[in-house]
């Protein structure tokens, strides 16, 4: 494979798409709204109204608005409809050719939620099939592999990386480029690319999404990331909860190998890589890096202290390099486009874009990508549409059960991960759950401390004893059992947990209670046994 | 550190005394060329027991104890990581699996109510399998379906916006009719 036969298959896949494509949504949320249905139909009303030569039907990845799915997009006149059926098919073929309107119902691409989006990590997401290799190289795809390897050394690579300002995506935000200039600087025999894909946070699918939409693309960063540290082999550690993802990360890993662009030699150039999968067991602690990896050794997934980082003692012992999904899904495009491009998006200390789930009581729930800085009130209210039946926002909950739950009055926050920190709460992956009134944040607060409990691998003793005994303290209060005092302990021992558990998990896990006890205290005293002192009017 | 002796095992359960039902089990083949495909590498041990979850349904420990000498590694091991990880099932679990999602997203929609009605219709408790084994009720993490949640798993199939009344529907089709898939 060299660059004139790449872009001859991009070519060739261009010419076979010219002419009108029906895109459908196979993701997860569309495929489960029974989209290959409407698929099917889509296909026999193109084959019965003759236009098989002209019309192409595909199957693609995330179209981002999942409380509308199934969705059924159609090129060029760029139309979205929603909620399609498969009845509704004939006379969607038929609109095609003037013979009246669809039936189903046409969603508008001018809202907030689609104009807002700047698209980076999820460019191709429900414009090619996840399920063509082609469709990916038509894209331009697997260009950037091919200049890294041949027109960049190494260490420009890193340093283009570095200058981005990319940071990782999984949640903490370490500087992605300083972790690729430390692993390239070690020297050793071997050395391992790992991708995180064990989406672990509950509310929280960009990273299934990706996979599930745009597989070579996070193949491709991986590869850049290889060569650019000296890895030969590479690992996706994926959920066992994402059949649909692992399915399409095997078609993708084959195709690569097939055409030569994952194996020896790539693009003739004296670089090998080889990538395999790792299907999780549904342990959320695997999500941490050192725990992920004994994971991948066969092992418990218990985290071990750090220093020594993965970076010096990895998989095996040997130096590995640990990114999240989206982190290598944002290497092509800052390959191709180069470091000053990327790092114009953003916020000074937050460069680039962030997918969001949103979830919860959100009219529009589903997938974005925002530039970082982008304030929550343009997410939830203009993009998301707010809560439905006209009901106020209470609070956001991002970053899962390590992050926080960030009351109405903050929703002027611009989103990077300074902000959010500041505020109790954490990026995380890219979870963003909006509660209502409905929703009592001690429930949530404990809801959160039952998930942790249970996940809790047992190694070190604050997380494990603490998190069952702030569990107990919050099931305390919601029996109205408790007392002011009980508060006071709750507060201390969260504290407590956060500054001497082993890992993430622990240091994160009292977050939403802190977090609800700072904002949402009137909540707790409510169901105090004897309500001292009074309750203040919040 | 020194490559695993696999020539030394022939087949990987010899002389470990399988019980009549286990060694006839034509199942067992595919799982020892599973083990003999990753080289009886302790490291393949999460695999396999994938391997052999989907194939049994379940882990009892007389497999364990098969794949603990296949992989040549103690017994306790092998059923510490099986304990470890929530996917491994050492019981079997029922004709029909309902999975309510208890991601935040399904949460705060009202997936616990759901669960409350399946424990209380069909008289099984989260976690557990019906005593003439017809269903099992599982709760899930997140299955990452939030955009239509509260989402709930029928025997595989991922079915969306799941009210109690649509959920009691499903269940109490398997219940009555036997009948085989969810609607």
């Amino acid at each position: 494979m060299d660059l004139t036969e790449l872009l001859e298959i991009g070519e060739k896949e261009r010419q076979r798409q010219g002419g009108i494509r029906i895109r459908v949504c196979v993701a997860a949320g569309c495929l489960s709204a029974n989209a290959q249905a409407v698929k099917q139909s889509l296909e026999s009303a193109v084959a019965e109204a003759g236009l098989a030569e002209s019309v192409q039907v595909s199957g693609v990845g995330c179209l981002g608005l999942c409380s509308g799915g199934p969705l059924v997009a159609v090129d060029p006149d760029n139309i979205l409809y929603e909620k399609v059926t498969p009845a509704d098919a004939p006379s969607i073929v038929a609109a095609l050719t003037g013979g009246g309107p669809a039936t189903a119902k046409q969603a508008d691409f001018n809202h907030p939620f689609f104009t807002k989006q700047v698209p980076i990590v999820l460019e191709n997401s429900g414009k090619i099939d996840p399920e063509r290799i082609e469709d990916y190289i038509a894209a331009n795809g697997y260009q950037p592999l091919y200049h890294a390897l041949r027109e960049m050394k190494p260490t420009e690579v890193v340093d283009a990386v570095i200058k981005s300002g990319l940071r990782g995506r999984g949640g903490a935000g370490y500087p992605t480029g300083l972790k690729w200039a430390l692993v390239a600087k070690v020297k050793s025999e071997r050395k391992f690319i790992v991708c995180n894909a064990d989406e672990g946070d509950p509310g929280a699918f960009m990273d299934r999404s990706v996979l599930e939409s745009d597989p070579h693309r996070v193949l491709e960063g991986m590869a850049i990331a290889a060569y650019a540290v000296g890895a030969d082999q590479g690992f996706i550690y994926v959920r066992g909860e994402y059949p649909l993802a692992i399915s399409r990360l095997q078609t993708a890993i084959r195709q690569a190998r097939k055409l030569d662009l994952l194996g020896s030699q790539i693009f003739e150039s004296p670089f090998h890589f080889r990538v395999d999968l790792r299907i999780g067991a549904g342990a959320f602690v695997c999500g941490e890096e050192t725990a992920l990896m004994g994971s991948i050794e066969g092992k418990r997934g218990t985290p071990r202290p750090r220093p020594p980082y993965p970076a010096e003692h990895g998989l095996w012992g040997f130096p590995t390099l640990i990114n999240n999904v989206e982190t290598f899904a944002n290497i092509p495009a800052i390959i191709r486009n180069g470091s000053e491009w990327f790092a114009k998006i953003g916020t000074e200390k937050s460069k680039g874009t962030k997918v969001f789930a949103l979830a919860g009581k959100i009219k529009n729930t589903g997938l974005i990508e925002v530039p970082m800085g982008t304030p929550l009130r343009t997410i939830i209210e203009e993009m998301g549409g707010g809560v439905p039946d006209g009901g106020a926002v209470k609070a956001v909950q991002t970053g899962g059960p390590s992050g926080g739950c960030i009351p109405a009055s903050a929703l002027d926050t611009p989103v990077d991960y300074e902000s959010l920190a500041g505020l109790g709460s954490i990026m995380g992956s890219g979870g963003m759950i909006v509660m209502d009134q409905q929703n009592n944040m001690v429930d949530v607060a404990h809801f959160f401390m039952e998930f942790c409990m249970d996940e809790s691998c047992g190694k070190c003793v604050p997380c494990r004893a603490g998190t069952a005994q702030i569990h107990h303290l919050l099931a305390k209060v919601r029996e109205g059992r408790a007392t002011a005092k009980d508060l006071d302990t709750l507060d201390h021992l969260c504290t407590m947990v956060k500054q001497t558990s082993l890992c993430g998990l622990g240091q994160s896990a009292p977050n939403p209670v802190l977090s609800t006890l700072r904002y949402f205290r009137p909540e707790y005293e409510a169901f105090l046994a004897k309500p001292e002192p009074p309750s203040e009017t919040a | 550190m020194e490559p695993t002796t696999a020539t030394a095992a022939k087949t990987p359960a010899d002389g470990h005394g399988l019980s009549k039902a286990l060694a006839s089990d034509n199942r067992l083949k595919t799982l020892a060329a599973t083990m003999k495909r990753h080289q009886y590498q302790p490291d393949a041990l999460i695999e396999v027991l994938h391997t052999a979850q989907e194939l049994f349904g379940y882990l009892d420990l007389e497999l364990l104890v098969y794949i603990a000498h296949g992989l040549k590694l103690p017994p306790s091991r092998v059923y510490g990581v099986a304990t470890f990880y929530h996917f491994f099932s050492l019981k079997p679990k029922g004709k029909h699996t309902c999975v309510v999602c208890m991601g935040t997203a399904c949460y705060v929609k009202g997936a616990a109510t759901l669960v409350k009605t399946v424990e209380d219709y069909a008289k099984v408790r989260s976690g557990e399998t019906r005593a003439d084994g017809s269903m099992s009720l599982i709760q899930a993490r997140c299955i990452g379906a939030c955009g239509i949640a509260p989402a709930v798993v029928l025997d595989g199939t991922v079915v969306g916006g799941q009210t109690p009344e649509s959920i009691v529907g499903h269940v109490k089709g398997w219940l009555e009719n036997g009948s085989d898939r969810a609607a």
